[in-house]
């Protein structure tokens, strides 16, 4: 297989672009596609500040090298949730993704916050979750609450205009595949690329929301970004990788089925597939008398009832080399 | 000299000649949620495998 550009050995080949590139021509294709879709769903421009979120993982720290080859204005946020610590579930799991957001940051010259869930809350993510006994047998429901909140609280403080994760198309086409399932209207009407701020939330962007999971995978391994192969020991067995599975399938007989599933999607809602979200949604949304994010709980939000221990004002470790 | 594959760090012998695409048949798995790396360079599906090669598939599916 050759390269479509140069016609030298291809590295890729994207069925569902019926493209195939070289290393070099890849790099720069991914860089510019990533460009094109931070452009065309207006996520943010080069005066502004962007936090990303960076797990240590392929597709996170793909993000940032990319919005740093871009020249945007990013820092990282690196979450330690406490996976692994003091041996529990066998790997070390949180510091061995620190390590690789902290090498990815000092390489470049960087600046990386690191918020430490223990130390700032006095319990890691599988400890609280024991304790309230939230979201079941998995901690997995417990670590998103924990980490959007984590995430609105530094990135409101350090006065970052967005917020971008690196949701891959794979993780937006099961989300869609999951909300659709049960045709959850709200959560399906919530769906995008971006989700504008709101008193005490700041704006959210996914820039890989059209990048299929292998394309940012290859992305990390040909620029040479090492990243943590090992998956998060809970995450074995959940229905995200289940529906993944389902969609890979379809997608290896049918090329673009994920593209096509999830681009259509936005278009339909563009269309008017749903209706707007009711006033009466916004008008029900009050700040947290603790910590100052929206929630629609009578009182005290979600993250503020699972975790007593509280400090609003505490900031962020900043490991930066810069 | 047969081909060893390596998949979650299990390795896997098989002959020589297969394809890449003809490898993932075998395997029963989507090449979808997987790249390839052959001595460390990544691979095309048409490629096929060589005596002696050692084959990385790695998997590029996360459940986060």
């Amino acid at each position: 297989m050759r390269c479509r550009t140069c016609h030298t050995k291809a590295v890729i080949n994207m069925r569902h672009h019926r493209l195939s590139l070289c290393k070099d021509h890849y790099l720069d294709w991914f860089v510019e596609q990533t460009g094109k879709t931070i452009k065309k769903y207006h996520m943010f421009g080069h005066s502004q500040r962007v936090l990303v979120a960076v797990s240590g993982g392929k597709d996170s720290l793909s993000l940032w090298d990319v919005l740093w080859r871009l020249g945007y204005n990013a820092d990282g946020l690196y979450i330690n949730l406490g996976i692994g610590a003091d041996g529990e579930g066998g790997l070390p799991y949180s510091d061995l993704s620190a390590e690789h957001a902290s090498r990815f940051a000092s390489e470049r010259g960087l600046k990386l916050l690191q918020v430490n869930i223990r130390q700032e809350y006095g319990e890691t993510i599988p400890e609280i979750a024991a304790r309230t006994r939230h979201g079941g047998d998995r901690p997995c429901s417990v670590c998103g609450l924990v980490k959007r909140h984590v995430m609105n609280r530094v990135a409101a403080q350090g006065g970052y205009a967005v917020l971008t994760t690196a949701h891959n198309l794979d993780d937006e086409a099961a989300v869609l595949f999951s909300n659709a399932l049960t045709w959850s209207s709200e959560l399906l009407r919530r769906q995008a690329p971006v989700l504008e701020e709101g008193e005490g939330l700041t704006r959210k962007a996914k820039p890989f929301c059209r990048v299929y999971e292998r394309e940012s995978a290859a992305y990390a391994i040909l620029r040479g970004i090492p990243y943590i192969h090992d998956e998060c020991p809970y995450a074995e067995g959940s229905t995200t990788l289940y529906y993944k599975e389902i969609l890979n399938q379809l997608e290896t007989k049918r090329p673009s089925s994920k593209l096509t599933y999830y681009t259509t999607f936005l278009k339909a809602k563009d269309e008017g597939l749903f209706t707007p979200e009711p006033p009466e949604e916004h008008k029900a949304l009050h700040p947290c008398p603790s910590c100052g994010q929206l929630t629609s709980a009578a009182e005290r939000c979600a993250f503020c009832r699972l975790v007593p221990g509280l400090k609003p004002g505490a900031s962020p470790d900043q490991a930066t080399s810069r | 000299m047969p081909v060893t594959v390596i998949i979650r760090k299990k390795e896997l012998t098989f002959e020589a000649g297969l394809t890449v695409f003809q490898l993932f048949t075998r395997l029963g798995l989507p090449l979808e949620a997987y790249l390839v790396l052959r001595n460390g360079e990544l691979i095309t599906e048409d490629e096929h495998l060589r005596e002696g090669d050692v084959i990385e598939l790695i998997a590029v599916i996360s459940g986060g």
